[in-house]
């Protein structure tokens, strides 16, 4: 079977109708959604609803810190994401908050774990940025293959049998076969803020039969995402950084 | 031996028929399976508690490298198990183990170099697909026709997969007599390691000996950092020239004064006579106590900084350019026009190399040498004439090569010599209107539908502009 991985929305609509349409051409047939739907971007109603008919035609969605931030308070947040949550919040009607609010942290399928920051304490958003906190990761879980989202720069970081934990960077559009002999930790890069120097959407395409994933990017209409975060009166940087991919 | 498996088990759906040799990694079984035909192997690996944590790290590499490699010069995966039984099965080569002719050595030098030959062309080919072997050794290929098979990809590197080998190793892995000495510095990334591994094999081919010996530690290992090996003329005068050439180049300390990329070494192993020949071709005693000193001061000192490039951007940057040159033209303009042309091709390529070609046509096959009226052999006209044009071209003389071919069919011929030579772009001229222009326009035409690479056509319009259209071939 062929599982979608969808990770930091982000509010962009642009980048999620493409990629969500590149995903069924491409045939996948089950979406699971890592987290961050809302925040920095100009449409978090339209990705809210988007995720939530995705959800009641079957697929799953986490929740991420963005979403959370919408109920609990931008906290531990820094000032350009605190005021895209305020702003954000004003775009979204009481059915959206409540559906963001009851959305779960972790997913668990067979030997596959979902999570949006790290497995270790899911809720304390910890960025998996190096073989240290993947270490810690690995430690919380014993799901053979975790995928989470979080960062923005996809990473695959792998613990092999005699305890060694590497990273690499995935070479986009190339399958990646997550062997059985040791554990992988899949962090996605995102859909709809990409930071890794590379502006196009980023989604992990999971096919559970062969064991192997890819990680896909899809070109979308940068230009008209960022003109609406600019129109929308949002942090300037938020545009300029759709646009150069960092 | 390994224990607990027969002849007749079954193991999902592969009947195991006869044990083969077996490695010190795995044990190795022909089998067969139910309608299929080909010969085929299983390869298990030896699992045990305390085994080196290399063997399941190779079984591992194996299993994601092999069944993305494809052509005659691998073996053809077939299946792999899973965590609880592991094993591969894939095509079972028959062949000639070149180990087995290790006893013959020294082989006389055309053997070696078509030998040579075929392991280059197998290595373009695997390193084309984004794959270092990195444990190239006699054992690890086996002759099969006119190709070579490597097998073994337990300690390969595949350029856009995790590196298990690297993530897992303690310190620098491969084999003592054949390993490169940037490898043995823990360096994995460059095709060209795969040619100093083919250098200790031409090398052991040509003398029967190994340059660097066999060994063991590690210790031994860095000794090739700054011991030259004794040259291959020393241990047996038949050498020539310029097979030692081909053999101390690949075997240099810096990958950078290697060849660029195996094609370049095929190359040159096809072409004895057009080997540009340097001080290494004719020495015959290894380097003096002081030079030797000064190596081993300068490697311990500075550890330089590699690049660390794309497999394919190795291969990019270093391709075998043709220009197709048609002497006969009526204007300078059509051979002024691909002079820009090649030079713009090879501008930002500085590893290319250029090999200029001019086919001369001839009514029918002979074996003697023909001669023109006043008794000369064309040949040499025309390689006076083909040196004369490459005056356009600002490439270096040991990047350039000169060759008249002759044939009943040039187009036909120019298509042959790209393929057999692995040329990566051929340069080639389209004629205006002339009746006699018409005819030969088509070679050009033929060789654009059905030459193996990319084609830049140089087509002259009415005015004494020129504009040039290029194809490109999957």
């Amino acid at each position: 079977m062929w599982i979608g991985l969808f990770s930091d929305i982000h509010a962009n609509r642009e980048a999620l109708e493409s990629t969500l349409t590149h995903a069924r051409r491409a045939g996948i047939g089950r979406f699971i959604f890592l987290g961050d739907y809302v925040g920095y971007g100009a449409d978090p109603a339209f990705a809210v609803d988007s995720v939530m008919r995705e959800v009641e035609t079957g697929a799953v969605a986490l929740r991420g810190n963005h979403d959370a931030a919408i109920a609990v308070g931008t906290g531990g947040m820094n000032s350009v994401a605190a005021e895209a949550i305020e702003w954000t919040k004003t775009r979204l009607d009481k059915a959206q908050q409540e559906f963001l609010a009851q959305l779960p942290m972790t997913f668990e399928e067979e030997a596959r774990l979902f999570v949006h920051a790290s497995a270790d304490a899911p809720e304390r958003w910890e960025y998996i940025t190096d073989v240290e906190s993947a270490s810690r990761s690995f430690l919380a879980t014993r799901a053979q293959t975790t995928f989470c989202g979080h960062v923005h720069v996809p990473q695959l970081y792998h613990l092999s049998l005699t305890g060694k934990i590497a990273g690499f960077k995935p070479v986009q559009g190339v399958e990646l076969p997550l062997l059985g002999h040791r554990r992988w930790l899949a962090v996605l890069g995102a859909v709809g803020q990409p930071r890794d120097y590379n502006p196009a959407a980023c989604y992990g395409a999971l096919d559970t039969e062969r064991g192997v994933l890819t990680f896909v990017r899809v070109p979308y209409d940068v230009e008209t995402a960022a003109r609406k975060i600019r129109e929308a009166g949002l942090p300037e940087i938020l545009s300029h950084r759709l646009i150069e991919g960092t | 031996m390994d224990r607990g498996r027969e002849s007749g088990q079954v193991i999902d759906g592969f009947r195991l028929l006869e044990p083969l040799q077996s490695g010190g990694m795995a044990s190795f079984w022909r089998v067969s399976r139910d309608g299929t035909d080909l010969p085929m192997l299983m390869k298990l690996p030896l699992l045990r508690p305390g085994e080196d944590p290399l063997t399941i790290i190779g079984y591992e590499v194996e299993m994601m490298v092999l069944p993305r490699l494809s052509g005659p010069h691998v073996p053809r995966f077939v299946a792999a198990g899973d965590f609880e039984r592991p094993y591969i099965v894939m095509e079972f080569i028959e062949g000639q183990s070149l180990k087995s002719l290790l006893e013959k050595t020294p082989l006389p030098e055309d053997d070696v170099a078509a030998i040579g030959a075929k392991i280059a062309f197998a290595l373009h080919d695997i390193h084309r697909q984004h794959v270092i072997h990195l444990d190239l050794k006699p054992s690890n290929v086996i002759l099969r026709g006119n190709n070579a098979v490597l097998i073994d990809f337990g300690l390969s590197r595949h350029d856009q997969l995790p590196d298990l080998v690297q993530e897992d190793a303690e310190g620098p892995v491969g084999t003592g007599a054949y390993i490169a000495p940037e490898q043995v510095l823990g360096e994995r990334t460059d095709p060209r390691s795969d040619l100093f591994a083919l250098g200790v094999i031409l090398y052991f081919l040509a003398t029967g000996r190994r340059p660097f010996g066999e060994p063991q530690r590690v210790d031994g290992w860095r000794r090739r950092l700054w011991w030259d090996p004794m040259p291959p003329r020393a241990l047996n005068p038949a050498v020539q020239p310029w097979l030692q050439e081909i053999i101390l180049r690949c075997l240099e300390v810096d990958p950078e004064n290697r060849y660029a990329t195996a094609a370049q070494l095929a190359f040159d192993l096809q072409h004895p006579d057009h080997v540009n020949l340097t001080k290494r071709a004719t020495r015959l005693r290894r380097d003096g106590i002081f030079t030797v000193a000064w190596r081993w001061l300068r490697q311990a000192r500075n550890r330089p900084e590699r690049r660390r490039a794309a497999l394919t951007s190795y291969l990019a940057d270093a391709p075998i350019v043709m220009a197709a040159i048609d002497l006969e033209a009526d204007h300078e303009s059509m051979n002024d026009a691909l002079a820009h042309a090649v030079r713009r091709v090879l501008a930002t390529q500085p590893n290319a190399r250029l090999a200029c070609i001019n086919v001369l046509k001839i009514a029918r096959l002979t074996l003697e040498k023909f001669e023109d009226e006043s008794g000369r052999n064309p040949h040499l006209g025309r390689l006076i004439e083909l040196k004369h044009w490459a005056r356009a071209v600002p490439v270096a003389p040991e990047r350039i090569t000169y060759h008249v071919l002759e044939s009943t069919d040039p187009a036909g011929q120019l298509i042959d010599y790209a393929r057999h030579n692995r040329v990566d772009h051929i340069v080639v001229g389209a004629h205006g209107r002339s009746a006699l222009r018409r005819h030969l326009g088509k070679v050009s035409a033929r060789v654009v539908a059905e030459a193996p690479c990319t084609v830049t056509l140089v087509r002259m319009s009415d005015g004494e502009s020129f504009r040039t259209a290029e194809t490109q071939r999957a």
